[in-house]
């Protein structure tokens, strides 16, 4: 079981408060991700969980037992860092070993369930290295071998992929994914990679300033986005957003349009604008289009990879109407 | 830079250094092994004559050297001990967060700046002396008999002044190498639920181990040769009961204008401080291994 609750919690350094009330129900067997942009108090948030920050006010629940006062220990989570936090002077069989060994695990059950976590992680020819001869994958893999020997109500990753190269990051993502459909346990995973956020989450908790922005799965912040922070923050490339005589036409402060949903036509459409920087991806290109008498900010438009534009060339763009993201004065979506 | 040209002319350039070095090192210890085969004493000039092994059969069966071998030991071992054990303890408690944390380690690290014929002339009229000192004044004002530190205890004694003067140094070294400990192991150990103690032991014991091994080799090479201490306390006595090897030679030629047999304790010093070496290396050089 691992149903974690939030009640009211916050947290201040000093005179800086880091984290304004905050409510949040993380249910059974969940992949969570907290994702915002750096500083905005995610990871606070995940030690606060952790117990490796005393909270300042507020309650946290695990499995409805208040564990605001619990030692990190006890409250059943394990926790896997971005630096890994292996132990340098152990091999990888008494990295994964040492919880157990603090818990008083036996001998043979020990070794059984380090046998099992070496197999499904693939660590098995490497169980008597130290950590100081494997690679950033494979530290990657024994720190998430270490949580889970642990068995706990509930995984907390801590930007576990950041350290790592793009191609590794891709592959450790899907098992990290896999792990999370074998196990059926709770994980909260704290990144600020959107793409991260996207493929991996049941539910994302984007937050700014230690609020949380919105709640809900990646397609509803995809689709319905609650305000204009969300939206520029969910989708890669960003969201255009149109200010100014464009907006006032539908009645609102603030339009947003995804690169997507833009019509591209060298003939004819609603704006039109020159083409800036392409960016060849293969299968799609991102064109940013200047001087469209929308506002400074060139719009993204997603076209096909073959569209034969340069450099300079006009370019005439029609957005889906029904795509139409309407934000008002206050960024709330209208 | 690793041309053949670059590698050579390297070479030439740090030659000097080298062979300065080499003939500052050579040139005392050949004059020092020559000595000590010969009967050279100050009170006979002119009558240095060859005489063997002689000067060190005299030095190895004095009672004194068995006497002076321990004591050196004791105090050696006795000192590093003291501020291993004592420096880390030290080292954690200034690693908390506390007010006036950089004074007190300006003030922690003073005694190492204080010389050590004036720290053990301190020690030895302020604080341990059984009429005047602080020590005698505390015990008399419980109505206890005052203890005199130097006549009864007097290896104890300098074992204990040593370790004052070196406690900075062993405390300063672990700090850093304290500081240096990722906090998030710290976190991940406390997660996988390892109590102080455990933390203690598994996780800041083992990083530390490199900076305790250079604490211990340094604090060697200085401890095999404590002087000053005993010459400003003791002298050595009462009869042979703080004398060590340095302290013995120094009598042997010094005092007894010997230097045939002080040049033959030196060798024999300079070979025990090769077994001492030889053997730290052994159990404690592979944690500088990188």
């Amino acid at each position: 079981m691992g149903r974690i609750t939030l009640d009211k919690v916050t947290k201040s350094f000093g005179d800086v408060n880091v984290i304004p009330p905050l409510d949040l129900t993380i249910n059974d067997g969940e992949f969570v991700v907290f994702v915002g942009p750096s500083g905005c108090g995610k990871s606070t948030l995940l030690r606060l969980i952790a117990g490796l920050e005393d909270v300042t006010s507020g309650q946290i629940r695990i499995d409805g037992e208040d564990a605001t006062d619990m030692p990190p220990a006890k409250r059943g989570l394990a926790m896997v860092f971005q630096s890994y936090a292996l132990y340098p002077h152990m091999s990888v069989r008494k990295n994964i070993a040492f919880p157990m060994k603090m818990a008083g695990v036996p001998q043979d059950e020990q070794k059984r369930r380090i046998e099992a976590a070496a197999k499904s992680l693939n660590l098995t020819d490497y169980l008597d290295r130290r950590p100081g001869q494997l690679s950033g994958g494979q530290r990657q893999r024994v720190a998430i071998g270490r949580a889970i020997v642990r068995e706990p109500s509930a995984f907390l990753f801590d930007e576990p992929l950041s350290n790592l190269d793009a191609a590794l990051r891709v592959n450790m993502r899907l098992e990290i994914s896999e792990l999370h459909n074998a196990l059926k346990t709770t994980m909260i995973y704290v990144t600020h990679d959107q793409v991260e956020a996207m493929t991996m989450a049941d539910k994302i908790v984007v937050l700014r300033a230690g609020n949380i922005e919105q709640v809900g799965s990646p397609l509803e912040l995809y689709h319905t986005p609650q305000n204009e922070f969300v939206a520029g923050f969910i989708g890669s490339p960003k969201m255009n957003l149109i200010r100014g005589a464009e907006a006032d036409k539908h009645g609102v402060a603030t339009i947003g349009i995804r690169p997507e949903h833009l019509a591209a036509s060298t003939e004819s459409g609603l704006w039109q604008g020159t083409v800036g920087v392409a960016e060849h991806l293969g299968s799609d290109t991102f064109l940013h289009v200047h001087d469209h008498g929308l506002g400074s900010e060139p719009l993204t438009v997603r076209v096909d990879g073959e569209m034969p534009v340069r450099h300079g060339d006009r370019i005439f763009l029609t957005p889906d109407e029904s795509k139409l993201h309407r934000f008002d004065m206050q960024g709330l979506r209208a | 830079m690793a041309t053949k040209a670059s590698r050579a002319a390297a070479r030439l350039m740090i030659s000097p250094a080298v062979l300065l070095l080499l003939g500052w090192m050579i040139v005392p210890l050949s004059m020092t092994l020559y000595f000590s085969f010969l009967r050279y004493n100050l009170l006979m000039p002119g009558m240095e004559e060859f005489t063997g092994w002689t000067n060190y059969r005299f030095f190895l069966t004095d009672p004194a050297f068995t006497a002076a071998l321990w004591n050196t030991l004791l105090l050696v071992g006795g000192v590093l001990l003291i501020t291993t054990v004592g420096g880390t303890l030290l080292a954690l408690l200034m690693d908390q967060p506390f007010w006036g944390q950089g004074i007190v380690r300006i003030l922690v690290i003073a005694p190492f700046f204080v010389m050590p014929t004036v720290s053990a002339l301190v020690w030895k009229n302020m604080f341990m002396n059984p009429v005047n000192g602080l020590f005698a004044h505390l015990a008399k004002f419980f109505g206890l008999q005052p203890y005199d530190f130097l006549a009864q205890a007097p290896l104890g004694s300098i074992i204990f002044i040593v370790s004052w003067q070196w406690l900075p140094f062993a405390t300063l070294i672990l700090l850093t190498a304290l500081q240096s400990l990722d906090q998030e192991q710290l976190e991940a150990a406390e997660m996988d639920g390892a109590g102080p103690l455990s933390r203690f032991f598994y996780i800041m014991v083992p990083h530390l181990a490199r900076a305790i091994t250079v604490v211990i080799l340094i604090q060697t090479i200085f401890l095999l040769s404590v002087f000053a201490e005993i010459l400003v306390t003791t002298n050595g006595g009462p009869g042979v009961a703080s004398t060590n090897l340095t302290y013995l030679i120094y009598m042997q030629s010094l005092l007894q204008f010997d230097v045939g047999g002080g040049s033959a304790g030196g060798v024999v010093a300079i070979i025990l401080a090769n077994i001492v070496a030889i053997f730290l290396m052994r159990m404690i050089g592979k944690n500088l291994e990188a």
